[in-house]
C-alpha cells in the first residue's frame, strides 16, 4: 500500500510540471507585451521597460520560467498589481473563504444526493424514482448562478430568512452569522454536484441490489434497512466516490459563479476582479493554487478508492 | 428440385435473403434502430421538440416582429411582465425583454454549438493520431491532455480568457479548448479498440494508406460516441459561455446575451425580478431540452448504457 502512494505521488510530479508551465504561460501567451497591458494604454516606453526588467520579463522564457518556479517554490508567488500585496498570503487567506463554502457544498451535496440516490433505487420505476429522478435532471440543468439569484429573492428577499451577501454582517464575527450567510450560497453551489451524485447512487445501487450476496442477505432475514446500508451502500459507494472527487473539482471551480452572485469573500471573486484589472501575478497565483489543490484533492480520492475497495491492483 | 427445397438451399448460400422479411424488405441497419429508439423514448422526444421550437426561434429572429434589442427607452425601464407592447417587461434600460431573450439565445446557442464543433474537431484529429500512430505521438498527445484535465473545466476556461483577454470570441476558444482533451480521450480509446480489428487489418494487407484507414474506416466507427458527447457537451458549453458572461469575462454589454443579462438583471432583484430569472429559464430549459436529447441520444446509440 506505502508503495503504491508513493507511486501515485510519483506519478503527480510530470503533471505538477505541466501544470505550472501552463499557469507560467498564461501570462506569456496573452497577445502583445504583458507590461504594456498592465500599465494601461497611456504607458510611456520608459515605464513599460522598467516594468519588464522588474518583473523580469527581459529574460529568456526559459529563464524566467526556472526564475518564477523557484520563486514559487521558496514561498514568493510575487505582489499583485492592483492590491499592492503579496500574493501567496493574500490567496491563502481568501481561499478559507472558498473552502469552506466547497466543504459545506460537499456535505450538502453528498447528503442529498447519496440520499435520493438509495431511495430512487429502492423504489425503482416508481414515482417517487421518477420525481427524484426529474429533480435531479433539473439540478443538473440549471445554472448555478441563476439558482443563487432565485435562492436570494426566495430565501432572502421575500421570506427574509437568510442574508443575501457577504460572509459576516458589517460589525458581526460570531460563527451564527457565518452560518446564515453560508446556507444559500452553499445551497446554490451544492445542486448540480448533488444531481451527479444522486445519479451514480442510483445506477451504482440498482446494480449492487442484482447481485447475490444481497439476495442471501435478505433470504438469511437480515433487517432491510442493514441491508441498504451495511451491504448494498458499502458496496456502491466506491462509483460513488470516484464520481464524489471529481465535483470537488467542479465545486472549486463553480465557486467563483457563487462567489460572484454573493459577493463571497474568496479567491473566485479575487481572480475575476484580478482578470478585469489585468493583475497577472494575481491571477496566476489564484490559479496555481486551485489547480495543485485539485491535483492533490484527486490524489487523496485515488488513494482513499484504494484503501475502500480491495480489489484495487497496487501493482 | 421442389422449389421449397431451393428456398432454403437459397437461405443457406445467401444469408441476405434470411434477414429479408416475409415481405421483403432488408432488416434495419444500426441508424435506423437508434432512430425507432428515439422515437420511442418520450423524455427526448419532448427535447427534440423543445429544441427545435428553440432553434426556429432563434433562426427566425431577423423576420419575427420584435424591437431592437439595443434600442433604450428609460422612459419605459423596469417594466413588468405582461405590459401592454412588452409582452415580458423590460430591462433597467427599457430594452424589451423578450426581444433580448430571443436574440441572445442565438448568441449562447451559436457560442455553444460552435465551440462544441471546434472541440469535436481537434479533439478527434488528437484522438485519432495519438490512437493510430502510438508511442510518440500518443505519449506527447496525451500527457498535454492529461495537463489540461489536470485543471477545473471552468478554471481552466477562465485561466484562457485570462491570457487572450475578455470576450465573446476569446470566451468561445477558451471552451472549446477545454472541451478538447474529453473528445480526444473518446476517439483515442475507439481508435485503440478498432486499429487492430479484421477489417483494419485487411486494409493494411491490401495496400491502404494511413490517413485512408483513419478517415475511411475508424473514424466512422467512432462517430456514435462522439455524437452522444457533443449532444451533452453543448448545454455545458452554453452554460459556461452564459457563465463567463455573467462574470464579465464573456459577451460585453449591451450585447444581448443570457449572461450579460443575468449579470445587470442581479443588481435589480429587489424591484424587478423578472429582469434576471428570465435569461437563467432561458438557459434552464435551453441546456434540458440538449440533456434530454443527449440522454435519448446516448440510451439510442450506447447499448451499455441502460
Amino acid at each position: 500500500m506505502a508503495s503504491y502512494i508513493l507511486r501515485r505521488i510519483w506519478g503527480l510530479i510530470p503533471v505538477l510540471i505541466g501544470v505550472t508551465i501552463l499557469v507560467f504561460m498564461i501570462m506569456h501567451l496573452s497577445p502583445g507585451d504583458p507590461a504594456k497591458i498592465m500599465l494601461g494604454p497611456k504607458a510611456t516606453t520608459e515605464s513599460i521597460a522598467k516594468l519588464n526588467a522588474e518583473l523580469g520579463l527581459d529574460q529568456p522564457l526559459y529563464v524566467q520560467y526556472f526564475t518564477w518556479i523557484s520563486n514559487v517554490l521558496t514561498g514568493d508567488w510575487g505582489r499583485s498589481l492592483q492590491l499592492k500585496m503579496e500574493v501567496l498570503p493574500l490567496v491563502a487567506d481568501r481561499f478559507g473563504a472558498t473552502l469552506l463554502l466547497t466543504l459545506c457544498s460537499i456535505l450538502i451535496a453528498t447528503a442529498i444526493g447519496i440520499g435520493s440516490g438509495i431511495i430512487s433505487a429502492y423504489r425503482k420505476f416508481s414515482w417517487t424514482d421518477r420525481s427524484l429522478m426529474l429533480f435531479v435532471l433539473v439540478g443538473f440543468c440549471l445554472p448555478v448562478f441563476w439558482l443563487g439569484i432565485i435562492l436570494q429573492i426566495v430565501f432572502g428577499l421575500k421570506l427574509q430568512l437568510f442574508p443575501i451577501s457577504g460572509m459576516y454582517s458589517p460589525g458581526q464575527t460570531g460563527l451564527m452569522d457565518l452560518f446564515l450567510h453560508l446556507v444559500l450560497p452553499s445551497l446554490a453551489l451544492s445542486a448540480g454536484a448533488g444531481a451527479v451524485i444522486a445519479r451514480m447512487t442510483r445506477s451504482s445501487m440498482l446494480e449492487v441490489f442484482e447481485q447475490d450476496y444481497i439476495r442471501t442477505a435478505r433470504s438469511k432475514g437480515i433487517n432491510e434497512r442493514r441491508v441498504i446500508y451495511i451491504h448494498a451502500l458499502k458496496n456502491a459507494f466506491i462509483p460513488v466516490l470516484t464520481v464524489l472527487g471529481m465535483q470537488i473539482g467542479f465545486l472549486l471551480a463553480g465557486a467563483v459563479l457563487v462567489e460572484m452572485v454573493f459577493a463571497w469573500p474568496g479567491i473566485g471573486t479575487l481572480m475575476v476582479n484580478g482578470i478585469l484589472a489585468r493583475d497577472f501575478p494575481l491571477v496566476q497565483g489564484v490559479i496555481l493554487f486551485v489547480a495543485t489543490t485539485y491535483v492533490i484533492v484527486n490524489l487523496i480520492v485515488d488513494i482513499l478508492y484504494a484503501i475502500l475497495d480491495p480489489r484495487i491492483s497496487y501493482q | 428440385m421442389k422449389p421449397q427445397l431451393q428456398n432454403e438451399q437459397e437461405k443457406v448460400l445467401n444469408p441476405t435473403v434470411v434477414m429479408e422479411g416475409k415481405r421483403g424488405k432488408r432488416a434495419d441497419g444500426p441508424w435506423k434502430i437508434a432512430c425507432k429508439k428515439i422515437i420511442r423514448d418520450k423524455a427526448s422526444m419532448v427535447g427534440f421538440v423543445l429544441l427545435f421550437l428553440f432553434l426556429c426561434l432563434f433562426l427566425l429572429a431577423p423576420v419575427l416582429p420584435l424591437q431592437n434589442p439595443v434600442e433604450v427607452n428609460l422612459a419605459k425601464r423596469l417594466q413588468p411582465i405582461g405590459t401592454p407592447g412588452n409582452m415580458l417587461g423590460t430591462d433597467h434600460l427599457g430594452r424589451d425583454m423578450l426581444s433580448r431573450l430571443i436574440w441572445g439565445g442565438r448568441v449562447s446557442v451559436v457560442i455553444g454549438f460552435i465551440a462544441v464543433g471546434i472541440a469535436l474537431v481537434f479533439g478527434t484529429i488528437l484522438g485519432l493520431v495519438a490512437g493510430y500512430f502510438q508511442r510518440f505521438f500518443d505519449t506527447v498527445i496525451m500527457r498535454f491532455m492529461d495537463i489540461l484535465m489536470a485543471f477545473p473545466y471552468v478554471l481552466l476556461a477562465i485561466a484562457i480568457i485570462a491570457a487572450l483577454g475578455p470576450g465573446l470570441l476569446n470566451t468561445m476558444i477558451a471552451v472549446s479548448i477545454v472541451g478538447i482533451p474529453y473528445y480526444a480521450r473518446i476517439v483515442r480509446s475507439s481508435t485503440l479498440m478498432y486499429r487492430n480489428m479484421e477489417f483494419v487489418l485487411a486494409q493494411r494487407a491490401l495496400g491502404a494508406g494511413h490517413w485512408h484507414i483513419i478517415v475511411r474506416h475508424i473514424f466512422p466507427n467512432c462517430l456514435p460516441p462522439l455524437i452522444v458527447a457533443a449532444s451533452l457537451d453543448v448545454g455545458w458549453m452554453i452554460l459556461a459561455a452564459s457563465g463567463m458572461s455573467f462574470l464579465g469575462l464573456g459577451a460585453q454589454p449591451p450585447l444581448a446575451e443570457w449572461g450579460v443579462m443575468l449579470s445587470e438583471g442581479q443588481k435589480y432583484i429587489r424591484v424587478a425580478p423578472h429582469e434576471s430569472l428570465l435569461p437563467g429559464l432561458a438557459i434552464f430549459l435551453v441546456v434540458l431540452s440538449l440533456n434530454l436529447v443527449g440522454d435519448g441520444l446516448r440510451d439510442a446509440l450506447d447499448p451499455k448504457s441502460k
